[in-house]
């Protein structure tokens, strides 16, 4: 590997790392909120708990990706800095207006909800937990819109004099089509995978409090509409890609010849050479209609799409790596879709008019006849829609290649160029080392608070009571 | 416009070292304080509320120079690659380290949490420091604004001239100046007594170390600063914790200040040709993007002074760190 690939790897590493966490901490905050206000307006103390508990859930994934969020802020100077002198007006400000706007709002409030249970009146410290929530929406909203950049350009102009790129709207920016079609996504893809860890710890521990049955119920509802949000808005998104990016459409499939009434492979067995014609179950015109809107629509193939970007470009190969994006988009859906089956099982099966029935075994009750092979499977879904995310980033990105921002410049033009091999080698080993521990203790320490009883035993030694400082 | 976001630019980075700067060096100090794991507990509660808020200064600070200063962002960061990530990895065991070591009730689990906590806490003192002293210093920037070089050398070397050096010894001076006035300020019992020892102990010490140095070097700034240090101590024998604290926290601001302004326009500077140094305007993102960031910053920054200042209001009370007999 050549210092460019490391750089690369490096880059998804970490970010990849990053996204793992972020979308948990996304949704709990959202789903904290929620069981506050339920817990407000019934004053039923289930409530209560469950605020507590995801609390504690949404404290340390927070953390994590805090402490590996600031990692993302440094990158583009660390590993990409021709990348950030060419884009700096775009990006800069953008990650500036992040950090102030939300990061501020998010971190201060968090501690106030968290510290601030005895010390602050009730609505106003339900108030604190609402902007937390509002707050990491909004920064994934900012980032998102950073990131659809480099997937669309919009609001650029390029400096004859410095060669660099100059931002002409914010607004415009932050109106890209890419981002109003990819922010319902990600979003969807963040609430299925909080709800899902909150739907398995739910029914891991339903013995212990009747209370996790309400976790479970909310966590699976939660996977389930999350993912019908990510599916209607990934058909969407879809479509724009196939108009902003058609050779990445064309590359998910492996569609080398433009094809009207496109089909949709949902499982191929061979290499997916150019060449050599490989076996799949295909459903027919579906690719059309994910990309174009009607069965019978055209779809542009690779070989058009490379001989027409040669012409407009200039040589090279504009194909990116046929495989990974052909099997990410698949993955990324697959998942997606065993996760919503999971919670759609589960809320049938602990629904209280169909329990009764023996149709099928209820998770939640772990005594009546549910075998044990099937309340393992529950620890799916927190894995699934986690993969599925991962999977829907490194599509994104790789089968943007070879560009860095889609029709500018290419990634191999945005590395720092001082950078050797030396130094990527060293710090990817140190990011792998920091973030598997970090990984392994975050996991450790997530099993631990489950197992913790939900209402603690009330004692007063907890806290001494602190004294005024003036 | 460009003076103002490097006024705007220096204040986030005097905001980040002095508020990061006590919560370092809490981290270094609790396992000193802290006699067992009860008091090390109520040493890291007063900064339990606050270290994220504190942090996000550096996301700021960082975000700004990127905006504002794209070309000078790209030239720091790329030239100091192994030592920022550095930075980076000890902060993210740091975070953690503060952040999970309460959720579990196992004194094993609390033990090392200290342990890493005190350890990366005084790592990223010792680097930071250090990443100040070659800013004064300067590097070996070629006209594209890069640092070429072999392997590790070529990141890790700056770090082995005698300004990184300095640097990071005054930092942590400052740093464990900045933990033992805060904790002085913020608990009672046995570890406000001990962080008030502390903090006379280090300011006389510190004093007399800055004293010579400045007597050496000739610098005026050196010498202010001794003074400064002393008279932190003096007002933590009088129990004047508030005002220590605050005397120690401006000597750290002005240093920071005096860091980033030691060359007037240049902002980075070359040691290899003047000309290739990076100037306040040749570093300079475009007015498009000048002009973005500044009503964003009139828009949300006081916004965030205000509600920061408020939290800090809000968790105002000492942590007790004596046991009470239960
Ligand atoms: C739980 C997660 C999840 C699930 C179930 C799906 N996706 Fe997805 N997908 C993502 C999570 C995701 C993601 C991680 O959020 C991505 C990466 C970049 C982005 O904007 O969203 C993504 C990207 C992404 C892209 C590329 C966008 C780009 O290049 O900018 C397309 C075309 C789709 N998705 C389409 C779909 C379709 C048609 C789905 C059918 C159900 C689907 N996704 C399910
Ligand atoms: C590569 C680009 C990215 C950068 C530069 C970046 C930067 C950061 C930084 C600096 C933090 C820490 C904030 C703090 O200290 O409080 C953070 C956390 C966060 N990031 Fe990212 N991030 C990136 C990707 C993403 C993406 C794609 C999303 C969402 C779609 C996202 C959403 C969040 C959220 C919600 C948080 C706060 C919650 C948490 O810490 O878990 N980030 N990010
Ligand atoms: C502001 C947001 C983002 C920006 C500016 C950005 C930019 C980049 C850059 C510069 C690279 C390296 C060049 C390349 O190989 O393409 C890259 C690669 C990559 N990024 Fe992103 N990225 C962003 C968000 C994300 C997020 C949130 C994820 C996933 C969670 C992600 C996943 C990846 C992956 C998997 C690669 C490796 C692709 C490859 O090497 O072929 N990116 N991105």
């Amino acid at each position: 590997m050549d210092v460019l690939d490391l750089t690369r790897l490096q880059f998804a590493v970490v970010t990849i790392y990053h996204y793992l966490f972020v979308p948990v901490s996304i949704s709990l905050a959202s789903a904290a909120a929620g069981f506050q206000i339920a817990w407000i307006r019934t004053a039923n103390e289930k409530y209560l708990h469950l605020t507590k508990f995801t609390g504690k859930l949404l404290i340390v994934t927070f953390a994590v990706g805090v402490v590996t969020g600031l990692v993302q802020e440094f990158q583009f100077g660390l590993g990409w800095s021709a990348f950030a002198r060419f884009y700096g007006d775009v990006f800069g400000p953008t990650l500036a207006i992040e950090g102030m706007l939300a990061f501020f709002l998010e971190a201060t409030f968090l501690a106030l909800w968290y510290f601030g249970w005895d010390r602050l009146p009730r609505l106003l410290h339900t108030a604190t937990i609402v902007i937390v929530a509002v707050g990491t929406l909004l920064s994934a909203y900012i980032i998102l819109a950073a990131n659809s950049f480099m997937q669309n350009p919009v609001a650029y102009a390029l400096d004859p004099a410095t060669g660099r790129a100059h931002l002409t709207s914010f607004t415009e920016l932050l109106t890209n089509e890419v981002v109003l079609a990819a922010f319902p996504h990600t979003m969807g893809g963040a609430a299925m995978a909080g709800g899902g860890l909150l739907m398995a710890i739910g029914i891991w521990r339903v013995s212990a409090d009747a209370a996790y049955r309400t976790l479970s119920r909310a966590g699976a509802w939660m996977l389930l509409v999350g993912g019908a949000v990510t599916a209607i808005s990934g058909d969407h998104l879809g479509k724009v890609m196939t108009a902003v990016q058609p050779m990445k459409m064309a590359a998910a499939e492996a569609l080398y010849e433009t094809t009207t009434s496109a089909p949709f492979s949902v499982f191929a067995i061979g290499e997916l050479g150019h060449d050599r014609p490989f076996f799949s179950i295909e459903i027919p015109g579906l690719l059309s209609f994910l990309g174009t809107g009607t069965f019978g629509g055209t779809v542009q193939g690779i070989d058009d799409l490379q001989a027409a970007y040669v012409a407009q470009y200039g040589p090279g190969s504009y194909v990116p790596m046929i495989p990974v994006a052909f099997w990410t988009f698949r993955l990324m859906i697959g998942a997606g879709v065993l996760g919503m089956a999971l919670a759609a099982y589960h809320l049938w099966s602990s629904w209280e008019t169909t329990r009764r029935l023996p149709l099928l075994p209820d998770l939640l009750q772990p005594g009546r006849g549910t075998p044990g092979w099937l309340r393992r499977f529950v620890l799916l879904a927190p894995l699934l829609p986690a993969a599925a995310n991962t999977f829907g980033w490194v599509f994104t990105e790789t089968a943007r290649q070879p560009w860095l921002a889609f029709g500018i410049s290419k990634v191999a033009d945005g590395i720092s160029p001082g950078l050797t091999s030396a130094e990527v080698i060293a710090s990817l080993a140190g990011f792998t080392l920091v973030y598997g521990l970090l990984a392994v203790v975050w996991c450790r320490l997530v099993v631990h608070l489950s197992r913790k009883p939900l209402a603690p035993p009330v004692s007063a030694a907890e806290e001494p009571e602190p004294v005024p400082a003036y | 416009m460009i003076t103002f976001w490097f006024a705007v630019l220096v204040l986030a980075w005097v905001l980040y070292f002095v508020l990061e700067g006590f919560d370092f060096g809490v981290g270094m100090l609790s396992p000193v304080l802290g006699r067992d794991e009860h008091e090390r507990g109520a040493a890291i509660r007063t900064v339990g509320p606050f270290w994220d808020g504190n942090e996000v200064w550096l996301v700021a600070a960082v975000g700004v120079t990127f905006a504002a200063f794209p070309a000078w962002y790209a030239a720091l960061m790329s030239a100091l690659y192994l030592p920022m990530v550095a930075i980076l990895l000890l902060l993210a065991v740091r975070g953690v380290a503060l952040e999970f070591r309460g959720k579990h009730d196992s004194p094993s689990w609390r033990r090392r949490a200290d342990l890493l906590l005190a350890g990366s806490s005084t790592g990223i003192v010792l680097l930071w420091g250090a990443v100040l002293g070659i800013l004064v210093d300067g590097l070996a920037l070629r006209a594209d604004g890069e640092v070429t070089g072999t392997g590790l050398g070529r990141s890790l070397g700056p770090l082995a001239t005698p300004a990184a050096g300095l640097g990071a010894l005054a930092a942590l001076l400052a740093a464990v100046l900045l933990g033992a006035t805060f904790l002085a300020l913020r608990t009672t019992g046995p570890v406000r007594r001990r962080a008030r020892d502390l903090a006379r102990h280090t300011g006389t010490v510190g004093a007399v170390t800055l004293l010579l140095i400045g007597i050496g070097t000739g610098s005026r700034l050196t010498l202010a600063a001794a003074a400064v240090v002393f008279a932190a101590g003096l007002l933590a024998r009088r129990t004047r914790e508030a005002m220590s604290f605050t005397a120690v926290a401006l000597a750290v601001a002005a240093t920071v200040v005096t860091v980033f302004t030691t060359h007037g326009d240049v902002v980075l500077r070359s040691t290899l040709d003047p000309a290739w140094s990076l100037t306040r305007t040749s570093a300079a993102a475009g007015p498009e993007a000048l002009r973005l960031i500044t009503i964003a910053g009139v828009l949300i920054l006081p916004g965030v002074l205000v509600y920061q200042a408020w939290s800090y209001w809000v968790f105002r009370r000492r942590v007790a760190s004596e046991r009470v007999a239960s």
